[in-house]
């Protein structure tokens, strides 16, 4: 018997059809839990490092999490994992809607799709019954519409399909995968996707997810509750808005965005504009906000309501979450939020990833504007600011003309375009578009967090230490006073002691041994939520949530049977995170690629972020190189890594920490 | 007759704040599976929230009483410019759909407002307050209480009549 996870895994070999129900190994709950976890373990067996983002080798995997399917609220996430044509890592953009529950239901964890089918299919998951279906007839469909008329086709109301659009049929490094209300979007999934040839993942599922003892787990769930519905009653003093309560950001309920519009950076990530947010702006913006979203929508089993149901003016319905109304605006230097709502419908048929696409639009607006592309590049484009940029958007999607190149992304496309482009091609780390943030004084923190996090993506790597020092030393502690969620009481001070300016403040402060201990909390936090299937909202990336390391062993133990307290947790899912490190090395990433964008922060100090960062090398167990040692892979069972990472010549025998 | 007190339970339905989160489904399979909170199945639950995202429909509806044939008419509704699809506020498990039945044995489920607990649980559970349960009491006539062996025989004289169930009765008396 199996509790909380099916103990079982759909796999289809696109190029034959031969679909297979595999039952799994029950060790591996034990060494790597499920969801990214058990998807890195998946990858590193199977994947080898020749093997490109479109090579048939290349698998896609998308996997619900351990706790999906649980009364555990927001456990719903599903993880797509591959390796990404824009970065050639593992990937794993992760989407909340009601999928991964729907999997479950059907009595699988997984679907591991390898090879390529050779015309556009779409896949028929109805609990035992698993069928490969041709979809040669929506071949060009959005990726919203689509999910509509496959529900309409199999006569499934009830069916729950992700699906890509435009996008992802034309391999474009940025393309999402779209479902319900939410999108797995970070580093071309959708593309993948779209190589294989599958157009869409349908699945309906009535099966039952057992759990081993349901009344204890019912009991931790009414303390979480209890929790929920203090937090939800008394939002934080001292943040933003928009971090103050608990869910994803509430970008469809608050309409103040004086915080993103003043301190992020407009067009390519450049420009900040410190006195946008003005009386008629702000009057305007709620306006259309009001009009536009006519209800709040949750995912899965959860509480809070994070996306939005849109209809605008001539724009029929479709949903948004986040930060998505503001990025193509902020791109594009648009100051009327209509136009937020208008690209949105368009971006989210087309299936693309609201955070890197605007970017690159806004990258080939400044290569226009700086000569390096010309009047034959931009031939037939609008010269309005909103009509530009819908016209790149169909380029890109379509791979039309500059099109074709700019959907590679700002890295691949700089190198192609050449002529100076390069420099243009400021925000990337690791070959991928991040935030449009850019700053004054370096923070250490945040330095480790962009530099050595897998995910790449920094909203999905921060969250429970805030983002800057309380101004006051008496707000700082009534902060400490109430913050059960710390893994050790030391954190407190370390908070105590921050200041805005002044002694104890950045860059120097937190210490690069606070750094250390800090960012591997915050990072260990996301590990677990990735693997138990929960919303990074109601726990990693959010000021004291309600699940954290004290309660996650709980839930862990009551639904597997599997008794595991924080210490064993943590050991399993720094397995993982350094199998995926492993798996990253083993394709070549080094020290070299560790580093955030250039112009993040005004203030550098080269000597200083080196020595932050081999300080946190040291910590997690890795070389001057970022490669776990052998003593590290070791300690976590995994002495099969350390043999392969030495057979390929990646860790040399004997090296170990010292050499820090 | 005599009149008697009966308690009257109601759940008021607030469809206008509901998120389509379905934790009522989740909470709702859980309670009622054996033993109790061993298994989530949301096919089994005794609510359902019939969803059309892009149409703005969410609709929580409780299962009601099971009924041997479908409806010579099948309801389709507008409100308030919604198109709300065939037998969307209809709480019979009926032929002529899948819903509110076991999803292996095909048996009839019905809600029974979580009999014994404060409130039904998936009251208890929507954070979003969509689900109000409310008791008032109420004079009606005093009806006769059929007995198990009643009940039991119940649905044959349905199935069969009860001229064919009563010579069957006869006929199994005189085989001994």
């Amino acid at each position: 018997m199996r509790y909380a996870e099916t103990g079982y895994n759909l796999e289809i070999d696109l190029a034959t059809g031969k679909i297979e129900r595999v039952e799994t190994d029950p060790n591996l709950l034990g060494l790597h839990l499920g969801g990214l976890g058990t998807n890195v373990k998946l990858m590193w067996d199977r994947v080898p490092p020749e093997t490109k983002a479109f090579d048939p080798e290349n698998l896609l995997i998308f996997s619900n999490g351990l706790l999906c399917g649980t009364p555990a609220f927001s456990m719903n996430r599903t993880v797509v994992s591959f390796v990404s044509p824009q970065s050639d890592l593992l990937a794993y953009p992760m989407m909340g809607g009601f999928w991964a529950t729907e999997l479950k239901f059907a009595g699988y964890d997984k679907v591991i799709f390898r090879n390529k089918s050779p015309q556009l299919v779409y896949i028929w998951i109805n609990n035992d019954r698993v069928e490969i279906r041709d979809a040669t007839h929506l071949k060009g469909k959005g990726a919203v519409e689509t999910q509509e008329l496959i529900r309409e086709e199999l006569n499934e109301p009830r069916a729950q399909i992700a699906a890509i659009g435009l996008a992802g049929e034309n391999r474009v490094f940025t393309a999402s995968i779209e479902q319900a209300r939410s999108s797995a979007s970070r580093l071309g999934g959708g593309a993948v996707m779209g190589d294989k040839n599958i157009k869409a993942v349908a699945v309906r599922g009535t099966k039952d997810v057992s759990l081993a003892r349901g009344a204890e787990f019912m009991a931790h769930m009414k303390d979480i509750t209890k929790y929920i519905h203090y937090r939800s009653t008394n939002p934080l003093p001292g943040v933003m808005t928009i971090l103050s309560g608990i869910g994803s950001p509430q970008e469809m309920k608050h309409t103040d965005e004086k915080w993103h519009t003043e301190s992020f950076a407009w067009g390519n990530a450049r420009q900040r504009r410190k006195d946008f947010w003005t009386k008629d702006i702000e009057t305007s913006w709620k306006e259309t906000q009001d009009n536009a979203i006519k209800r709040f929508v949750s995912c899965f089993n959860c509480p809070q309501q994070c996306g939005g149901l849109i209809t605008h003016g001539d724009v029929s319905s479709y949903m948004m979450k986040c930060f998505s109304k503001l990025t193509y605006l902020m791109g594009a230097y648009v100051d009327n939020l209509d136009f937020g709502f208008r690209i949105g419908k368009r971006a989210f048929e087309y299936g693309v990833d609201s955070f890197s696409t605007p970017q690159i639009l806004a990258f080939a607006v400044e290569l226009y504007e700086a000569g390096i592309l010309t009047d034959k590049d931009f031939e037939g484009c609008p010269t309005d600011k909103e009509g530009r940029f819908i016209w790149l958007l169909d380029r890109v999607v379509r791979r039309e003309g500059i099109g074709d190149i700019l959907a590679d992304g700002t890295y691949w496309a700089a190198r192609k375009i050449g002529n100076g482009a390069e420099a243009y091609d400021h925000n990337t780390i690791k070959k991928h578009e991040q935030m449009n943030i850019k700053l004054g004084m370096l923070d250490p923190l945040y330095y480790l967090m962009y530099a050595t996090n897998e995910k790449i993506s920094i909203t999905q790597i921060e969250g429970n230490w805030p983002q800057g020092p309380f101004p006051s030393r008496e707000d700082r502690e009534a902060f400490v006073a109430d913050w059960p969620q710390l893994p050790d009481d030391k954190f407190k001070q370390y908070f105590l002691d921050w200041n805005p300016r002044g002694e104890n403040s950045n860059p120097y402060y937190p210490t690069p041994d606070m750094c250390c201990e800090i960012v591997d909390w915050m990072e260990m936090l996301h590990n677990i939520d990735d693997a138990i299937g929960l919303c990074a909202g109601m726990g990693s990336f959010c000021l004291k949530p309600p699940y954290h390391i004290h309660n996650y062993p709980k839930l862990i133990s009551a639904a597997t049977g599997m008794d595991i307290d924080e210490a064993g947790l943590k050991k399993i899912v720094s397995r993982s995170r350094n199998l995926h490190r492993a798996f990253n090395n083993r394709r070549g990433m080094t020290r070299a690629d560790e580093k955030p964008p250039e112009d993040h922060w005004k203030h550098r100090f080269p000597e200083y972020e080196e020595q932050l960062l081999t300080t946190y090398y040291t910590y997690k167990g890795w070389n001057h190189d970022g490669i776990p040692t052998r003593e590290r892979l070791m300690e976590l069972d995994l002495g099969y890594v350390a043999d392969d990472l030495e057979k390929r010549g990646i860790l040399k025998d004997g090296q170990d920490n010292k050499e820090n | 007759m005599a009149k008697i007190t009966r308690k009257i339970k109601t759940i008021t339905v607030n469809a206008d704040k509901c998120n389509g989160c379905r934790t009522c489904e989740v909470m709702c399979s859980a309670y009622h599976s054996t033993p109790r909170y061993s298994t989530v199945n949301t096919a089994r639950a005794r609510i359902h929230v019939t969803t059309h995202r892009l149409k703005n429909i969410w609709l929580p509806v409780f299962a009601g009483d099971y009924t041997r044939s479908e409806c010579g008419c099948r309801d389709q509704y507008v409100l308030g410019g919604k198109e709300y699809s065939e037998c969307s506020f209809c709480r019979a498990a009926c032929p002529s759909r899948d819903l509110f039945k076991e999803p292996d044995s095909g048996l009839p489920l019905k809600c029974d407002m979580c009999e014994g607990e404060e409130s039904p649980l998936c009251v208890q559970w929507c954070l979003n307050d969509v689900l109000t349960y409310q008791e008032r009491e109420e004079e009606v006539e005093e009806s006769p209480v059929m007995g198990d062996l009643e009940m039991g025989l119940e649905p044959l004289v349905d199935r069969y009549g009860l001229e064919k169930l009563t010579s069957s009765l006869i006929r199994l008396s005189q085989k001994d």
